[in-house]
């Protein structure tokens, strides 16, 4: 039913959800002929969900049991290959420093190591040992000296995460999709036994294959198709330190893991921040948005980073505390289904960890098994398509001579904004240009400071906001005080300075 | 690359403690070049528009950008030179006698190389995250410093309902400032058991305003998804952590932080200087020269300080250390004494003094003290206060036979006056 070669009437796709996953997806699909690709994201811009707050790991792979968890075993595994060419390929920053499970005891060595080895065997991950104290302190000078071994896994790796979003979203522009963003996806519509589309906050869209990757709030969105599950949100959180705090970690450390979570990881980020987290605590179904963070939480993170390191830096080096939301599917199963009734209808759904890692690996499951095998369209490569995308050229990581060339080039490039992270005004004007481009609706300072990094830095933007704020309101032509911070109704400012004095905002010129 | 010739003094900042610094040094005849990130001269205090400046310096009562502007005319007046809107990249050694520094401007990189190099890039303020706050991460947690330059650099009215974190000084004024705009500010909140400020702040921007102040109390979250909504807040016991049971909520759409200052030194920290825990700034000697021969430090990149007379005097002194150092090719070896805190005394600048002359040491008290005697036992000199405040600096001039009396170490105590 609905094989159609890529000929005359392309199929129109509506994907739900621009997180890592969702863009993953479309990025794809504008390989093949034949498809008109939708993207649709509730937020004002891309990869705010789960994709951004979580722990930027790009898992080996050996820590899925194959028998309970065959797909994620297998996506998992398969991810983590498929990120090397992915993020070359798209300019995503990465780091594969390898990951050393620790063991405490003798006995938790024995009688873990050995399912581990087996996982890693049956999910093809390579390179899996077990070493010896020795070793381990080799591997990591800063390793807890309580730890008698470890299970290395040389695979794993780190990346940006929000940028591996954003740069599979304007990869997925680039060759043809469209993003609606601040789009909210309110049910499927179906009809016959097959999908007709989406009711969204803007209206009706036509759509034949709805895939829906609507991290945590998958589960409403899929019942509107009539495939019934509930998402737990599960709440985890995290500290980061200033670039410069020390010690860090050589390697990705975390305690084996326990049915529930892999535990608290310490490993330093592509930016050079140590990272340690998460805990995972469970909440109330109705606690999707809860993205606070808490003293017990935070203290638990601290206690368990503790013990995996022989040192933390001092707590007045953390840069920030953050929390994340990751969606937790009944029995832990990804919902990773298309469906013949109704017929269109896909779920990238419940899509916990490790999701991030098999982002690319799920896409391919999607567009191979779902659009090419199970519905049956033709999937033809386009010779047009372009893998390639290039991230915003960071001042801070050019070399002094590429410096010069820049500044001379575009002299935005010696305005330098952000003090912390040196960022310059062109790299903050590029962001803007970029956040357009994709065909956001609203540019937001938050959406500056994940394309820029600027704000990320030792004073958090307490210099530099106002400055960020400046230029994005001089690019759009707006008030200075109306720059949007993370949606349209929250602006910078509430007003002119006079605002609560004379009632009037004004145009906020100064 | 743009190379400049070698100068005797590099000022790095171009406020109070910068200008004070380069103005210094050419009255003194050194070739000085001061360098600035902003496209104006002036550092913090352009975005004070509150008065308390210029009591010492002056003996006048100026505004932040009264005061400052004084200096800036005369930097002007004098023909310094000076470059603007360069962002120090990096700062290395060429030898002991020429230190390079990078500069991003938009015309290119600068290399500029001199003798001497007096740091004074000032603070960054704690924020959030450092001090512990849980929570909501929602817009609308802003420090101080950046709610006054949104109001008084670029006219930006940053919320309607606003808590203050923090009842020092920075605290104390923008509690004032915002309320004088018709904010609704709702409290200010301090987790000692007495104001962060000074006294006359207190009863001129709180009690006059009628804006309630909550000693002894920690904000322990801050609730709100889209913007801030409210805070909590708690009375801490004696070990300053929140008490069960006595939580209660504020409403607000603004949390501006005021919880202290950190010396901004990122780029001597890269250097390789070394650093006071408890000031987080460089160790320094007399001359206010850091570890590194000929790399001074003034104002708040050194200490953080009560008031911008101390930063113009520090400044001034650095200048002439740095005179001394590009004049005879280095501060002559002297006999160093380690200046330490003793009873009560948080932190002391300079940490060594060498009685070669007269000098200041500025201090912090760990809490308040009513009638307190300060006490250096090494060498015999002891003064009275009414009263030393965390709040305050005590500031003593040791005179260089008083210094030449002690041995290797002489300690700073601040004690109760027993006699009442």
């Amino acid at each position: 039913m609905g094989a159609r070669a890529g000929g005359s009437l392309p199929v129109r796709v509506a994907i739900v959800g621009a997180g890592v996953v969702g863009a993953a997806i479309a990025r794809l699909l504008t390989r093949y002929e034949g498809f008109e690709v939708h993207l649709f994201e509730r937020n004002a811009d891309v990869g705010w969900g789960a994709s951004k707050a979580n722990s930027a790991l790009l898992h080996p792979g050996h820590a899925e049991d194959p028998r309970r968890f065959p797909l994620r075993a297998r996506l998992c595994a398969r991810g983590n290959r498929l990120w090397h060419l992915w993020a070359e390929e798209l300019d995503v920053p990465t780091r594969w420093p390898g990951e050393l499970m620790l063991a405490f005891s003798e006995e938790e060595s024995r009688s873990v190591f050995g399912e581990y080895l087996e996982r890693a065997i049956s999910n093809g991950v390579p390179g899996v040992r077990v070493v010896g104290k020795e070793e381990l302190k080799a591997l990591e000078p800063n390793v807890n000296p309580s730890a008698v071994g470890a299970l290395w896994a040389p695979t794993a790796g780190v990346i940006a995460p929000w940028e591996a979003t954003i740069a599979l979203v304007e990869n997925a522009v680039e060759n043809g999709a469209s993003l609606h963003a601040e789009t909210e996806v309110r049910r499927v519509v179906v009809e016959g036994g097959r999908v007709r589309g989406i009711d969204t906050s803007e209206g009706f869209f036509e759509a034949e294959v709805v895939v829906n990757a609507a991290g945590i709030h998958a589960d409403s969105i899929s019942r509107s198709a009539g495939v019934d599950f509930e998402l737990r949100p599960r709440r985890g959180e995290y500290y980061i330190f200033e670039e410069d705090a020390y010690p860090k970690v050589r390697r990705i450390l975390h305690p084996t893991p326990t049915p529930k979570t892999k535990g608290v990881y310490a490993s330093v980020t592509v930016e050079g921040n140590l990272l340690i987290g998460p805990n995972a605590e469970d909440l109330p179904p109705w606690a999707k948005e809860e993205l606070s963070t808490s003293r017990s939480g935070l203290d638990f993170v601290w206690e368990e980073a503790s013990r995996l390191v022989a040192e933390l830096p001092p707590r007045s080096r953390v840069v920030k505390t953050f929390a994340g939301i990751r969606p937790e599917p009944p029995g832990s199963q990804w919902v990773l289904e298309a469906y013949d009734d109704p017929w269109g209808f896909v779920n990238a759904a419940g899509m916990r960890s490790p999701a991030l890692t098999a982002a690319p690996a799920i896409a391919e499951h999607v567009v191979e098994e779902f659009m090419g095998g199970r519905y049956g369209f033709e999937l033809r490569e386009r010779a047009s398509w372009n893998p390639r995308r290039e991230g915003i050229r960071r001042l801070k990581e050019m070399g002094e001579a590429e410096r010069e060339r820049a500044i001379g080039e575009n002299p935005l490039y010696g305005n330098v904004i952000c003090m912390c992270k040196e960022v310059s005004e062109a790299e903050i004007a590029e962001a803007v240009r970029r956040m357009r481009r994709i065909g956001l609706k609203t540019v937001t300072l938050d959406g500056v400071k994940f394309r820029t990094l600027s704000t990320f830095g030792w004073c958090q933007g307490s210099f530099c906001r106002v400055r960020v704020a400046r230029i994005v309101s001089g690019l759009l032509g707006i008030p200075h005080w109306s720059v949007a911070f993370r949606d349209r109704e929250v602006t910078y400012g509430v007003g002119d300075v006079k605002v609560l004095l004379s009632g009037s905002k004004g145009d906020g010129s100064s | 690359m743009i190379r400049g010739r070698r100068r005797d003094l590099l000022v790095i900042g171009g406020g109070p403690a910068g200008l004070a610094a380069a103005i210094k040094g050419r009255e003194l005849g050194l070739d000085v070049l001061l360098l600035e990130n902003r496209e104006i001269l002036g550092g913090i205090p352009l975005q004070c528009v509150h008065p308390g400046f210029g009591l010492h310096y002056f003996g006048e009562d100026l505004t932040g950008t009264e005061f400052i502007q004084r200096f800036v005319d005369k930097f002007e007046r004098m023909g310094i030179e000076c470059v603007l809107g360069g962002h120090l990249s990096s700062m290395s050694l060429v030898s002991d006698l020429e230190k390079e520094v990078k500069v991003i401007t938009s015309r290119g990189i600068l290399s500029l190389r001199a003798t001497a190099v007096v740091y004074a890039t000032g603070a960054r303020e704690r924020h959030l995250h450092e001090i512990g706050v849980a929570g909501s991460r929602a817009p609308g947690v802003f420090t101080a410093g950046e709610a006054q330059t949104m109001m008084d650099i670029y006219g930006i009215m940053p919320g309607r309902e606003v808590v203050i974190v923090g009842s020092g000084d920075v605290g104390l004024i923008m509690a004032r400032r915002f309320a004088l705009e018709g904010a609704s500010v709702r409290a200010v909140v301090e987790l000692m058991p007495y104001p962060g400020g000074l006294t006359r702040n207190v009863a001129q921007c709180l009690e006059d305003f009628g804006i309630p102040l909550y000693l002894s109390h920690a904000v322990v979250a801050v609730e709100g998804s889209k913007r801030v909504e409210r805070v909590r807040i708690a009375s801490v016991g004696e070990d300053l952590k929140p008490l069960p049971g006595t939580e209660r909520e504020i409403g607000c759409d603004t949390l501006v932080v005021a919880a202290g200052l950190v010396p901004y030194i990122k780029v001597l920290e890269g250097l390789g200087v070394i650093r006071d825990e408890s000031t987080r700034g460089p160790v320094v000697n007399d001359l206010l020269e850091t570890s590194v021969p000929g790399v001074f430090v003034a104002g708040n990149a050194m200490a953080i300080n009560d008031l911008v007379d101390h930063v113009v005097e520090q400044g001034e002194r650095a200048a002439l250390g740095a005179f001394e150092f590009a004049s005879r090719g280095g501060i002559s070896t002297r006999r160093w004494r380690v200046l330490a805190k003793g009873a009560n005394v948080r932190i002391l600048v300079p940490h060594m003094v060498s009685g070669e002359e007269d000098v200041t040491v500025y201090a912090r008290v760990s809490r308040p003290i009513r009638r307190a005697r300060v006490v250096f036992p090494e060498i015999g000199k002891e003064l009275r206060l009414p009263v030393a405040r965390p709040a305050e600096m005590v500031s003593v001039r040791l005179r260089r036979e008083e210094i030449d009396r002690a041995g290797d170490r002489i300690t700073m105590e601040v004690l109760e006056d027993g006699r009442g």
